[in-house]
C-alpha cells in the first residue's frame, strides 16, 4: 500500500500516485477546434507531456505530507547566519490578498494605490538607509548586488574611467555572492584579508586601492557578526582613491535604523526584503533586493522609478542615463507590499527595538553557548551574530546533524570561511529568552553526546544522512525520462 | 507594532548577562556621530489600523483579473487549491534546503518541479528556478556565451521587448554584443551576423505569431552558437516542445501556471538544458540520491557551480530565487494534468480566435500579427494604443497593451539599446490577450466597447 503519512516512511512522488485520466482541477469547457488548422500541424507536438494525473484530494495530500517533511520558522528555532530567519508576520499574507489580480501593463491611473506603496516603500527604505534614491526592481539579494555594480560601472564609465577601473574588492570574509556578482559584471576580483580583530585590515586596504579599483564592497556588520569600527576611514580611503563603497545589506537586521549605511559613507547599497524586512523565504525565494544609492549615482537606476506627479503616482521611464533593466516589470510587488507593511506597523521606534533586541539575543546567545562549552573566535560583543566552534575534536557537520536530532535547524555551518569549523548563528529578535536557553542546552547537549552518535546522527528525520557523493558523480534530476 | 517577545525583566536579565548596561550600550562599536539617527517614517500603526489603511489603497486600483492584457503575465485562473498547499507555512518560512534531512519536502517538490518543465521542454535537466522569465533569458544567453567562448548575441525582434532590454543590461556589463534579427511579416529573419555565440527566439513570439523556430536553431548550430528559447508554458501542452526543434536552452515566465499577476511579481522563471550543459547551469539543481540506510532521498548538487562554494569562478552569483512561486507552478501542473493544461490551451486559443476576428472587422482596425497566431495578437488601430487602452477603462476593460512602433508596419527595427518603453510614443499598435476564463460575452462587451472607443 503506498502511503505517505509516516514521514519515515519512502515518500511517493506525485508522478507515483498518477493513474491515466484521472482529474484534478477542470478548466471551462474547450470547444471543438481544429488545431491544426489554427495553430499549423506541424508547430504541433505528438505526445503530451507527461504531467502528472491526479485527483484533487490526493494532491492535496501530497503537498500537504511533503510539507510535514520540512522545517520552517514556524515550525522550530532556525538560527541561520546571515540569512535572518525572523518570524513572518501573517498580516503580510492577508495584505497580498488585497492587490493579487494587478497586471503590470494596465493603466497607472488605476493602479495608483500599488504605486503609492512602491513610492512610499522607495522613500522609506531610502530613509533607513540614509540613501537619496531607490529602485525596488532587483528579485533578491545577489540580484540587487548585480544591480548595485552595474550601477558603479555605469558611473565610472560617465567619468571617463571604465576602462581603467577593472578592480573590485572584496574582504575573504564576504559572501560568496560579491565576487560572483563582481566577475558576472565583467570585474577582476580582489581579496583583501582580515586583520586579526576580523576587521578589514586597513593596512591591506591601502595597499589595494588605487585608480584600477572600481568598488569595495562590504558587509557591515562583517560575516563575524562584528561592526567595522573603522568604516568612516575605510569609506574616507575609499573615496580618496575614487573608487565607491557597496554595502552587501544581507546583515542590515542588526543596524536597522540604529546605524545608517548612508552615514558611514556607503554610496550604494542592497537590502534582502526577505531578510530585514520579513518577507517570508519560501524555501529559497522569491525574494526581494532593492538598491539605494547616493544622488550623484541616481541618474544610473534602472527603468522605470516610481515617481510622483501633484498627487498622481506614475512610471518614469524617461531616464537617459539608465543602465536599462534588470528584470521586466517593476520588481517582486508582492514582497515589497510584505515589507511596506512591516515598516509602516514598526515605525522609527519598532525598527530601532528590533535591531537592538536582535543584538541582545546574539549576545545572550553566545554567553549561553560559550558556558556550554562552545569557542567563540572573534569574543567580544556582537551584532546580530557570531560565529562559534564546536570544542576542538568535534566536527561542525555532525554538531549541525546531531541539532536536526534534537528538532533544531542548524546554524550556518563552514562559514565564514576564515574560521575553521564555523557555526554562524543568527537567532533574531523574535525568538523569546527560553527559546535561545532551550537550544543553548540542546547545543550543549550535542557536544557531550558520544562520538558514535553524533557521527551517525540525524536518526529519525525522514532521512539520514544522504549520499551527496553520488549525487555528484551521477546526478538523477528528474523522475523517470 | 513588533514582534519582538522580551518583557522589560527579560532585557535586564539578559543585559546583565552579557554585561551591558543598556541596550544602546550593545552598539558602542558604532562611531558615536552616525549612532541611533533620528529617522523620518510615519508613525506605527496597529495591524487593524494598517489593514484599513492598506484596503483605502487597494480602493484606488482597479482588478484586473477579467483583462485582456498580456506581453508576458496573463489573467489565466489561479486555482484555489494552488495557493492554499503553497501557503502551508513549512514551505513559506523555510529557506534554501542546504540541510537535507530537514527539507525533504522541499527537496521532494523541486525534484518534481524539474521533471514537469523537463516535461515542458523537452530538455533533459531543468534547475530549480530563476527569477522570473526576462532574467532567466539573461542568464540563458550568459551560459550560451560560456559555452561558446563568443560575445556576440543575435536576438529575435520577436522576442519580448523588455526581455531584449534585460539581455542587453546583462550582456554589456560582460562586453557582449547584442544584435536584433528583425522579424520579417511576423518571422524572425535567418541571417545571423558574424560571430554569434547565442541566438534567441520566441515562441509564440511578441506579436503572437506561433513560428516554427527549427531553422533558426539549425542556423545558429551552423554558426556554432547555442540556441535559447523563450517559451510560454501554458502553450507547451499543445505546441511542439523547444527541445524538439533545436533549443540547446529553454527558458520562460512561469506566471501563467498558478500565480496570480500581483503587479508584475513575484512569479518565477523556468531554465531547461540539454545534459552536455548541467554544468554550465546556473541556479539551484535537485538530485535523487540515498541515505545511510539505502533509502531514496533529495539532495541539492553540483553545488560547485554556485557562488557560495566557487565565489568569483561561480556560474551566477543567483542564490535566492523563486522557489515557492515554482512550487505554485508545480501545483498547478500536477491539479491541472496534461489534459487540463491541453484545455487551458485550447480554450485560450479559440478566444483569441474569435476575439481577433470581432476586433478585426471593426472599421480602421487591422490585424498585424500574422498567423498562426497563439493566445495573443496585436492589432493597429485608427486611434494610439494608449488612448484606447484608456478609454476602455470606462466600460470597465483592461484591454490594448500598447506595443513598441518597432512593431508597426512603417516601424523601424531599432536595436535593443534604442527600445522606447512598451508605453507611451503614441504607438497605434495594441496587443490582445486571452485566456481560458474569457467567456463569448466578454468577447462580444470587448468587440462593443471597442466600436464605440473608435467611432
Amino acid at each position: 500500500m503506498i502511503t505517505d503519512t509516516d514521514v519515515t516512511v519512502d515518500s511517493p512522488l506525485i508522478f507515483e500516485h498518477s493513474r491515466p485520466g484521472r482529474r484534478g482541477v477542470l478548466p471551462p469547457r474547450a470547444p471543438e477546434v481544429d488545431l491544426a488548422a489554427l495553430l499549423g500541424a506541424e508547430n504541433l507536438r505528438s505526445e503530451p507531456p507527461k504531467l502528472p494525473e491526479v485527483d484533487e484530494l490526493t494532491l492535496v495530500r501530497h503537498y500537504t505530507n511533503l510539507s510535514r517533511r520540512q522545517i520552517g520558522i514556524d515550525v522550530a528555532f532556525y538560527p541561520l547566519g546571515s540569512c535572518t530567519m525572523k518570524y513572518n508576520p501573517k498580516v503580510h499574507e492577508a495584505a497580498v490578498q488585497l492587490f493579487a489580480d494587478l497586471h503590470p501593463y494596465q493603466d497607472p491611473s488605476t493602479a495608483q494605490g500599488a504605486l503609492q506603496v512602491m513610492y512610499e516603500l522607495q522613500r522609506d527604505l531610502g530613509e533607513i538607509t540614509g540613501m537619496d534614491a531607490v529602485t525596488l526592481q532587483p528579485a533578491a539579494g545577489a540580484h540587487g548586488e548585480l544591480t548595485g555594480i552595474m550601477i558603479i560601472r555605469a558611473y565610472h564609465a560617465s567619468r571617463g574611467e571604465g576602462e581603467q577601473r577593472r578592480v573590485v574588492l572584496v574582504p575573504d570574509s564576504a559572501h560568496g555572492s560579491n565576487p560572483a556578482t563582481a566577475s558576472m559584471a565583467g570585474y577582476q576580483v580582489k581579496e583583501i584579508p582580515s586583520g586579526p580583530d576580523g576587521e578589514v585590515n586597513l593596512e591591506a586596504l591601502r595597499a589595494e586601492l588605487g585608480p584600477h579599483v572600481a568598488a569595495i564592497m562590504l558587509t557591515n556588520p562583517n560575516t563575524l557578526g562584528l561592526f567595522e569600527e573603522r568604516i568612516l576611514e575605510i569609506a574616507r580611503l575609499t573615496h580618496q582613491a575614487g573608487a565607491l563603497l557597496y554595502y552587501d545589506g544581507a546583515n542590515l537586521n542588526a543596524i536597522m535604523g540604529m546605524a545608517r549605511p548612508g552615514d558611514m559613507g556607503f554610496d550604494v547599497v542592497h537590502l534582502n526584503l526577505h531578510k530585514t524586512f520579513t518577507v517570508p523565504h519560501g524555501g529559497g525565494g522569491p525574494g526581494s533586493g532593492p538598491v539605494g544609492v547616493k544622488a550623484r549615482l541616481a541618474p544610473f537606476l534602472p527603468v522605470p522609478v516610481v515617481v510622483k506627479q501633484g498627487e498622481t503616482y506614475a512610471l518614469d521611464y524617461d531616464r537617459p542615463q539608465s543602465i536599462g533593466q534588470v528584470r521586466s516589470f517593476f520588481g517582486n510587488f508582492g514582497a515589497l507590499l510584505r515589507a511596506y507593511a512591516y515598516i509602516k506597523m514598526l515605525g522609527a521606534e519598532g525598527i530601532k527595538k528590533s535591531a537592538a533586541l536582535a543584538v541582545l539575543n546574539a549576545n545572550y546567545l553566545k554567553e549561553l553557548l560559550k558556558a556550554e562549552g562552545f569557542r567563540v573566535p572573534y569574543d567580544r560583543i556582537c551584532m546580530h551574530e557570531f560565529v562559534a566552534q564546536p570544542p576542538e575534536g568535534i566536527k561542525t557537520l555532525d554538531v549541525a546533524k546531531g541539532l536536526l536530532e534534537m528538532g533544531y535547524h542548524p546554524p550556518t555551518v563552514y562559514f565564514p570561511l576564515i574560521v575553521k569549523e564555523a557555526l554562524m548563528v543568527e537567532p533574531t529578535e523574535t525568538e523569546s529568552k527560553e527559546t535561545l536557553e532551550q537550544f543553548a542546552r540542546a547545543m550543549g547537549e550535542v557536544i557531550r553526546k558520544d562520538k558514535e552518535w553524533l557521527e551517525h546522527a540525524p536518526y529519525s528525520t525522514p532521512v539520514r544522512r544522504l549520499d551527496e557523493v553520488q549525487a555528484n558523480r551521477k546526478p538523477k534530476l528528474r523522475w523517470g525520462g | 507594532m513588533d514582534y519582538t517577545p522580551h518583557t522589560p525583566q527579560d532585557v535586564q536579565a539578559m543585559l546583565e548577562r552579557v554585561g551591558a548596561k543598556s541596550l544602546l550600550e550593545l552598539f558602542k562599536d558604532v562611531p558615536q556621530p552616525i549612532l541611533d539617527p533620528q529617522l523620518k517614517l510615519d508613525p506605527p500603526l496597529s495591524e487593524a489600523e494598517f489593514m484599513r489603511h492598506l484596503r483605502e489603497l487597494a480602493a484606488k486600483n482597479q482588478s484586473a483579473a477579467a483583462s485582456f492584457l498580456g506581453g508576458g503575465i496573463r489573467p489565466h485562473y489561479v486555482p484555489a487549491v494552488v495557493p492554499a498547499l503553497a501557503a502551508r507555512a513549512e514551505f513559506l518560512t523555510a529557506y534554501t534546503p542546504y540541510q537535507p534531512e530537514a527539507s525533504q519536502g522541499l527537496l521532494q517538490a523541486i525534484f518534481e518541479y524539474q521533471t514537469m518543465i523537463s516535461e515542458l521542454t523537452g530538455l533533459p535537466v531543468s534547475n530549480a528556478s530563476m527569477y522570473d522569465g526576462s532574467s532567466a533569458l539573461a542568464e540563458g544567453v550568459l551560459l550560451a556565451l560560456r559555452e561558446s567562448g563568443k560575445m556576440r548575441v543575435a536576438i529575435s525582434q520577436g522576442v519580448h521587448p523588455e526581455y531584449r532590454r534585460v539581455v542587453r543590461t546583462y550582456a554589456e556589463a560582460v562586453g557582449a554584443e547584442v544584435l536584433t534579427l528583425p522579424l520579417v511579416e511576423g518571422r524572425t529573419a535567418l541571417e545571423l551576423p558574424e560571430g554569434v555565440g547565442a541566438v534567441v527566439g520566441q515562441n509564440p513570439n511578441f506579436l503572437g505569431t506561433v513560428e516554427n523556430l527549427a531553422p533558426l536553431a539549425e542556423a545558429a548550430h551552423a554558426a556554432g552558437a547555442l540556441f535559447v528559447a523563450v517559451v510560454d508554458p501554458i502553450s507547451l501542452a499543445v505546441l511542439k516542445a523547444p527541445g524538439s526543434y533545436g533549443a540547446d536552452v529553454a527558458v520562460g515566465e512561469g506566471q501563467p501556471l498558478g500565480n496570480a499577476m500581483a503587479y508584475g511579481g513575484p512569479h518565477f522563471g523556468f531554465m531547461a538544458v540539454r545534459s552536455e550543459l548541467v554544468r554550465q547551469l546556473p541556479g539551484r539543481l535537485v538530485s535523487e540520491t540515498t541515505d545511510v540506510e539505502g533509502k531514496r532521498g533529495y539532495i541539492l548538487t553540483l553545488q560547485a557551480r554556485e557562488q557560495y562554494i566557487r565565489r568569483a569562478k561561480a556560474k551566477s552569483n543567483i542564490t535566492t530565487n523563486a522557489q515557492l512561486t515554482a512550487l505554485m507552478g508545480a501545483v498547478y501542473l500536477a491539479a491541472l494534468g496534461p489534459q487540463g493544461l491541453r484545455e487551458v490551451a485550447v480554450r485560450s486559443v479559440a478566444n483569441a480566435h474569435v476575439l481577433a476576428e470581432r476586433l478585426s472587422a471593426i472599421p480602421g482596425v487591422r490585424l498585424l500579427t500574422p498567423a498562426p497566431f497563439f493566445n495573443e495578437f496585436v492589432l493597429e488601430l485608427p486611434k494610439p494604443a494608449e488612448e484606447v487602452r484608456r478609454a476602455l477603462l470606462a466600460y470597465g476593460i483592461h484591454a490594448a497593451t500598447p506595443v513598441p512602433a518597432e512593431y508597426g508596419p512603417k516601424g523601424n527595427l531599432t536595436q535593443a539599446h534604442e527600445l522606447a518603453r512598451p508605453e507611451g510614443n503614441l504607438t497605434h499598435l495594441a496587443l490582445f490577450a486571452c485566456t481560458e476564463q474569457h467567456t463569448e460575452a466578454d468577447l462580444e462587451g470587448l468587440e462593443a466597447a471597442l466600436r464605440e472607443v473608435l467611432r
